[in-house]
């Protein structure tokens, strides 16, 4: 019996297998659908929210929800795309991203998107919210101005590491990362090696001293906006037919 | 940190000198064509004598408190955020200060030597920017000239080519910069112990074309500003002029160098004052007074204290200061600069603007050298060191001598961060400048907007830049208002009216 499944997004259809999401059918086909919570390696989430689509009039997570036969998705979608937008927008001014002198301009993923949809100000008044930083680490640089709560170091420290250095405080607007030692990061068990350290879609978690290596030109979304990997799949099936 | 006296109050000043005679405050706001925010004020009696002048910077920005808990690496990036004009300037001296942290003092030839490029880029693109955009309307059309031409596209419609030149030469020195630290406008080249990038066999070609041109261009300019000063010599001789003590970095031979040097002062004789200071030692030599009408401090050389220890930076102190410069056609010119002081340091003022000029010529002949080093080419980029908890830094920016101070705890985090930037180290010559024209210009005689013009052209001659100085650039339009003493409103001018 075959594992193929056959669904439509977008008016396109696309053969996935049994047992994948939306979000990695589509990564297959070289449908690029938003995403800053979820990373190949690591379970999924949900808790960013930008892969929503819409799936029989409801919206789901392309992360979590799993490909059924003749499933209708509707991704790139004007009220989608505006919905994404305002989620992106919010994520900048709920922090303090001060994007021209971050070390992790031109590799982040939040303000590649930012860029993807055509953002160059925020529309929502900035919170400026008091957050601390921790340098206590020999090594690593922990800067929760910057943190989007993707929980992604969460979950990688779990899961790839088997440790549990970081961790979510608190509910709704209190909410906001912390480390499982009393007070500092230097007091965990963390690794120059641990794969959280390479999790961080935002510059709030950052391996020390290694800032502005990369010269501006040579950075990851400094020549192709974000997503263009997996588009260009799609490019090249295209040449191949 | 460094040391700080407290003036006396202006306010206080300017009330003692006001309740023994009637006078009234004169206000020129802003100050235009210069980087940054200031006005002017004036103080005059019934019978139109000046009895004080002063210029106020009126901007505030706080750098040094807000860098205090960032790590060290992102300095040269977040602190060259004060200057949108010369912001390599502190992207190097942040560079220079953090290389010290970790022991990179050293750097390799090649990124030495990308610096150098990035820095000759910058000097060549902000002075052309100043000569031409901001300068040229008073020199091409005169002082006091009809205001609607006396301006950068008057100096377009009348002189074309020479506007032309003038956008060039800013676009050469700003693709310098591009190729060197990544952006036009605050990059992210020099990193501490050295730098992200060499220089391609590509772009070199591309710079390597045009630099004869540029060179051409830029003697041409360097023409315009010495016949000037020449020609106009007896009107400019006491411009805004004075006697006063010349600071800036020489190298160990004494040749000029803007990137990198030991400190060296001058009396307004000539006579040294100090030399080959080593700059991590600057406490030991500069303090800074607050005079609580600036946002700009005052910084002054503690040996001599705060009335006569003030002196002038930027390009007419530098020659001033500096015993030959290592390009040939700079030091021919340079020669020729330093008959106008018969011996002994230049004092006039407006001789600023030459004094640019040859350095303008100079950082082209360096761009072409560079050009040519192999060493640009090199892969060696960063060294590192022996870990420090302080850095210093010094560069020779366009407008005169920056320093960058930082100390860092052993989580990398910057506790202490003190800048003192060329334009204060202007601050108190910019207020004689101010002082003594409104003096000689405007004493006695019904104030115009042509002889309000006069104050700023004396202001310009430093090219200042405030911004950096208060560690915005923006529109505001110029206001005169005149009171009298009990504030009741006499006259009232404002620009565009």
């Amino acid at each position: 019996m075959s594992d193929a499944i056959t669904l439509t997004i977008d008016e396109v259809e696309v053969t996935g297998r049994k047992g994948q999401t939306i979000l990695q059918a589509a990564d297959d086909a070289g449908l690029y659908i938003p995403r800053l919570c979820w990373v190949k390696k690591l379970k999924p989430g949900a808790t960013c929210r930008l892969c929503t689509v819409m799936v029989n009039n409801r919206p789901v997570a392309a992360c979590t929800q799993p490909i059924t036969e003749g499933m209708i998705v509707l991704h790139d979608t004007e009220p989608l795309n505006r919905y994404r937008r305002n989620l992106i927008d919010m994520m900048f001014v709920e922090g303090n991203h001060m994007c021209p002198v971050c070390e992790k301009s031109g590799n982040c993923e939040l303000q590649a998107l930012a860029y993807r949809f055509g953002i160059t100000a925020p529309q929502y008044p900035y919170l400026f919210p008091r957050r601390p930083v921790d340098a206590s680490h020999p090594d690593v640089f922990l800067d929760q101005n910057r943190c989007i709560q993707c929980g992604r170091c969460v979950r990688a420290s779990q899961e790839l590491d088997g440790k549990s250095v970081f961790q979510f405080f608190g509910r709704g607007a209190q909410k906001k990362l912390g480390v499982n030692a009393e007070a500092r990061l230097a007091d965990t068990n963390l690794n120059l090696t641990d794969e959280a350290l390479n999790s961080c879609p935002v510059g709030a978690l950052l391996r020390k001293r290694v800032g502005y290596a990369i010269p501006v030109g040579r950075r990851l979304y400094d020549l192709q906006p974000i997503g263009s990997e997996i588009e260009a799949k799609a490019r090249r099936a295209a040449n191949r037919k | 940190m460094i040391e700080r006296t407290l003036g006396i109050p202006s306010d206080e000043k300017e009330t003692k000198v006001a309740s023994q005679n009637p006078l009234k405050r004169i206000a020129l706001e802003p100050v235009t064509r210069i980087e940054g925010h200031a006005k002017v004020t004036l103080l005059v009696d019934d019978e139109g004598h000046v009895r004080q002048a002063r210029m106020h910077v009126v901007e505030f920005r706080g750098f040094e408190r807000f860098v205090q808990g960032r790590p060290y690496w992102e300095m040269p990036v977040l602190v060259q955020r004060l200057c949108g004009i010369c912001p390599v300037s502190h992207h190097l001296a942040a560079a220079k200060a953090v290389d010290r942290i970790v022991g990179g003092e050293n750097l390799s030839s090649t990124a030495e030597k990308m610096r150098r490029l990035m820095h000759y880029g910058q000097t060549f693109q902000s002075h052309a920017l100043h000569f031409f955009h901001l300068v040229s309307p008073d020199l091409l059309f005169g002082f006091d000239a009809d205001p609607a031409i006396r301006n950068v596209i008057g100096v377009a419609k009348k002189y074309p080519d020479l506007a032309v030149q003038g956008v060039m030469m800013r676009k050469y020195g700003q693709e310098i910069i591009k190729a060197t630290a990544g952006k036009k406008i605050h990059g992210t080249g020099a990193i501490p112990g050295g730098i992200n990038k060499n220089l391609s066999i590509e772009e070199r070609d591309v710079f390597l074309r045009d630099i004869d041109q540029m060179l051409d261009w830029a003697q041409s300019a360097l023409k315009i500003a010495k016949d000037y000063t020449t020609e106009h010599l007896k009107q400019l001789a006491s411009f805004g002029s004075f006697p006063s003590n010349h600071l800036s970095l020489v190298r160990k031979d004494g040749a000029l160098d803007l990137y990198h040097g030991n400190l060296c002062a001058v009396d307004a004789e000539g006579n040294k004052i100090f030399d080959q200071v080593d700059y991590s030692s600057y406490l030991d030599y500069f303090a800074e007074e607050v005079r609580p009408w600036s946002y700009m401090k005052f910084p002054f050389i503690k040996s001599l204290g705060p009335e006569k220890g003030w002196y002038r930076v930027g390009p007419l102190a530098r020659l001033n200061t500096c015993k030959f410069i290592d390009t040939p056609i700079a030091e021919k010119e340079r020669k020729e600069f330093m008959k106008l002081g018969k011996g002994k340091p230049v004092n006039v003022t407006m001789a600023y603007h030459w004094a640019r000029m040859v350095e303008l010529v100079h950082a082209a002949e360096k761009i072409k050298e560079l050009l040519h080093d192999p060493d640009l080419q090199g892969e060696n980029l960063v060294v590192k060191g022996k870990r420090r908890s302080e850095g210093i830094g010094l560069v020779e920016a366009p407008r005169g001598t920056l320093f960058h101070h930082y100390r860092v705890n052993d989580d990398d985090q910057v506790v202490m961060a003190n800048l003192i930037v060329s334009t204060t180290h202007n601050n108190e010559p910019m207020n004689r400048a101010v002082q003594k024209v409104a003096e000689e210009y405007l004493d006695g005689k019904e104030i115009t907007e042509g002889l309000l013009n006069h104050l700023e052209v004396a202001i310009r001659a430093y090219d200042p830049c405030l911004s950096c100085a208060t560690h915005a650039l923006g529109q505001m339009p110029l206001l005169v208002e005149l009171y009298d003493l009990e504030g009741n409103l006499l006259d009232r001018k404002a620009r565009g009216e």
